[in-house]
């Protein structure tokens, strides 16, 4: 599962970072998602992978083993991130919009480069 | 009594929020209502920080006799719950954010918030993002707080509209969501090795940890601090910011003057307490340089002051990484000097180029091209149903003007060239006098005495060039009579501009209590110990009783 994880993690930051790179508003939009998935699933990984543990302790059954259970902590944070990515990557939507709008072109600098 | 001083430290990031929030209930017509809610927030927020100095400082030591005041805003203790903590530092750069933000709001209500958007209310969140990341002992917290002062960035910048404004903005947002990309990475990183995201509590566990761990460690301590070198507009991270801050209306361009101090601030804070100096200090050193000799060339090469003024904030903030580089303890009370009157000049300075940019008659080529441009976008805002926002400011007059604007306008301006270049008799000189004079003091203690003379004389060359700039677009500003007129000032835009020279003045003259303060403040950063007992303490616990347990 890890090697899988892992290699999910590398590819989406790959291709995030590509298409960062590249000069078109849409793409650069496209990538900064792809990033942001790709942050969102390590800072998930960062809590351990486990298998059938809840994250939630059931203090019924005491006495708790701590080894049962999975760390709440990163599945927090991940969902603090979530939000805030994605309500910034929609208002960097709007920017885009408005850009391709006043400047009639989609090329990130706001006009062709041989133009 | 005492009881209730302990919550002063939760309201710098509670009163912007709820003033911010309410306004949004005001409708849009009642502006004085909106206007009189800012102002009471921020003056609030304003006598909350200069009370926070005063209890922290040791003239008050019956609340928190360490200088350490710890709010744990659930009633969890740390470092499970998530606290604020207030030390000296913290309450220096609340204060000094409270000082900027009342001068730009006031600045701003002379004409700056007429067009419909929620200025005010972003303006409000601003203050809390800032106010927050200065208060916070958790570093997804700080994360957090980063993002609300982002994201209101980000509405602020945008202000008014037009094609170059949307583009910088464009490119900000880009360069700001991938910095905080790599802020959650670095985060994530540091809690996956270390177990914990509160600050004082890592600094114990970062010592602790094993070599294989500590590897991993350093990886994601590293990658925060690229994600706090971006924010902080280090050099070859900081293309984004001359575009973006000269193209920010006047009072949203002075109220970013805090912003890039934020990265500063966090590279400092983290820096002392993981002790990460070591590995850090000769990269910063370099990096701080570079940041400088970019900022100076920058600044030869403007040909518009609000430019000029974005290339001296990279020159400041290099003189700043690059002090904090050489790793000399002593060096913190006049960086931290040196910070404080960096960011009141930038903030006098992009107040005064909304004021010089009225002067102009002829239209520049570049201004000229705006117009065209939103000639061409017509249509664009006709689609989306809104009213087409005017780059150009209206000329509707608001409150009472001020005679002799010209004479007003030059003596601010060699204030400003005065403050940035270093000269006597504003506090730029001392700033940097402090500066050098305790780098060459400390040329004995250190091995490395190459990287102290060329810090020493890159500040002068830089401090020579600028002033070599500023003389030249001065000259074109004021002297070239062709083509220019008399703007109207408004007492309510001068007024702002001048309390924050009267100001600049006094930290010349109060130089002694302020470095005295700002000595107690380096003191308590460099020996952490103090920060981490009173964060983690028993009786730090002890006393937030009465929230639930855990």
């Amino acid at each position: 599962m890890e090697i899988v994880y892992a290699l999910a993690i590398g590819i989406l930051a790959g291709a995030g970072v590509w298409l960062l790179l590249r000069p078109r508003t849409f793409q650069v939009l496209i990538g900064l998602t792809l990033l942001s998935y790709a942050t969102n699933i390590f800072i998930f990984g960062m809590g351990r992978l486990a298998l059938h543990r809840a994250p939630i302790i059931d203090t019924a059954n005491a006495p708790v083993d701590p080894q049962l259970y999975a760390d709440p902590v990163p599945q927090a944070l991940v969902l603090t991130a979530i939000v805030i990515g994605f309500a910034t990557t929609a208002l960097f939507l709007v920017v885009v919009l408005a850009l391709r709008g006043l400047s009639g072109t989609d090329h990130v600098d706001g006009q062709e480069p041989d133009a | 009594m005492n009881a209730i001083l302990r919550h002063l430290v939760v309201l710098p990031v509670l009163v912007p929020l709820v003033a911010g929030a309410a306004m949004f209930f005001l409708a849009e017509a009642r502006r004085t209502v909106r206007v009189s809610f800012a102002v009471v927030s921020v003056l609030t927020q304003l006598s909350v920080a200069i009370g926070l100095l005063y209890l922290t400082s040791d003239a008050a030591p019956y609340i928190w006799p360490e200088g350490v005041g710890v709010y744990a805003i659930g009633g969890w203790p740390a470092p499970f719950g998530i606290v604020l903590v207030v030390d000296r530092l913290s309450a220096v750069m609340l204060t000094l954010g409270a000082i900027v933000a009342l001068a730009t709001l006031i600045y701003s209500v002379a004409q700056w918030d007429r067009p419909g958007q929620p200025f005010h209310s972003l303006f409000q969140f601003l203050t809390m993002g800032l106010n927050g990341a200065f208060l916070t002992g958790d570093l997804f917290n700080l994360f957090v707080f980063f993002e609300v002062l982002l994201a209101a960035s980000y509405g602020l910048l945008l202000r008014g509209g037009g094609a170059p404004r949307v583009k910088w903005g464009l490119h900000y947002i880009a360069v700001n969501l991938t910095a905080s990309f790599f802020f959650l990475i670095g985060v994530a990183l540091i809690y996956g090795m270390a177990g914990t995201l509160n600050m004082a509590d890592l600094a114990g566990r970062a010592a602790a940890l094993a070599p294989q761990d500590r590897a991993l460690f350093d990886a994601g301590a590293a990658i925060l601090g690229i994600a706090f070198l971006i924010k902080a507009a280090s050099w070859p991270l900081n293309f984004w910011l001359p575009g973006a801050y000269s193209i920010a209306t006047a009072p949203v361009a002075a109220a970013f003057a805090m912003m890039t101090k934020v990265g500063f601030y966090a590279v400092l804070r983290l820096g002392t307490l993981l002790q990460e100096y070591e590995t850090l200090g000769a990269a910063l050193f370099y990096i701080g340089l570079a940041t400088l000799v970019s900022g100076t060339i920058g600044m030869l090469a403007a040909k518009h002051l609000a430019r000029l003024v974005a290339y001296s904030v990279l020159a400041s903030m290099g003189t700043l990484l690059a002090s904090l580089g050489l790793r000399v303890e002593a060096l913190t009370t006049p960086v931290l000097y040196y910070l404080i009157v960096s960011v009141l000049t930038t903030c006098t300075f992009f107040m005064l180029t909304g004021m010089t940019d009225r002067t102009r008659v002829t239209d520049t080529p570049s201004s000229a091209e705006t117009r065209a441009t939103e000639a061409d976008a017509e249509p664009v805002y006709v689609a989306y149903g809104i009213k087409q926002p005017s780059m150009h400011e209206s000329d509707e007059d608001v409150g009472i003007a001020i005679p002799a604007a010209m004479a007003f306008l030059g003596m601010i301006f060699v204030c400003c060239a005065l403050l940035v270049s270093g000269l006597p008799p504003l506090p730029g000189f001392l700033a940097k006098f402090a500066l050098l004079s305790t780098v060459v003091h400390s040329v004995a203690a250190d091995s490395a005495p190459v990287s102290i003379w060329v810090l020493c004389s890159t500040i002068v060359l830089s401090g020579f060039a600028s002033l070599i700039a500023l003389s030249r677009i001065g000259m074109r500003l004021f002297w070239s009579v062709a083509a220019r007129t008399t703007p109207r000032l408004r007492l309510l835009e001068a007024a702002p501009v001048a309390a924050l020279v009267l100001l600049c003045l006094g930290l010349t003259v109060a130089i002694e209590p302020v470095t005295r303060y700002l000595g107690e403040a380096a003191r308590s950063l460099h020996e952490p110990d103090t920060y981490i007992r009173t964060v983690l303490s028993q009786e730090t616990r002890r006393e937030q009783q009465g929230g639930p347990r855990p």
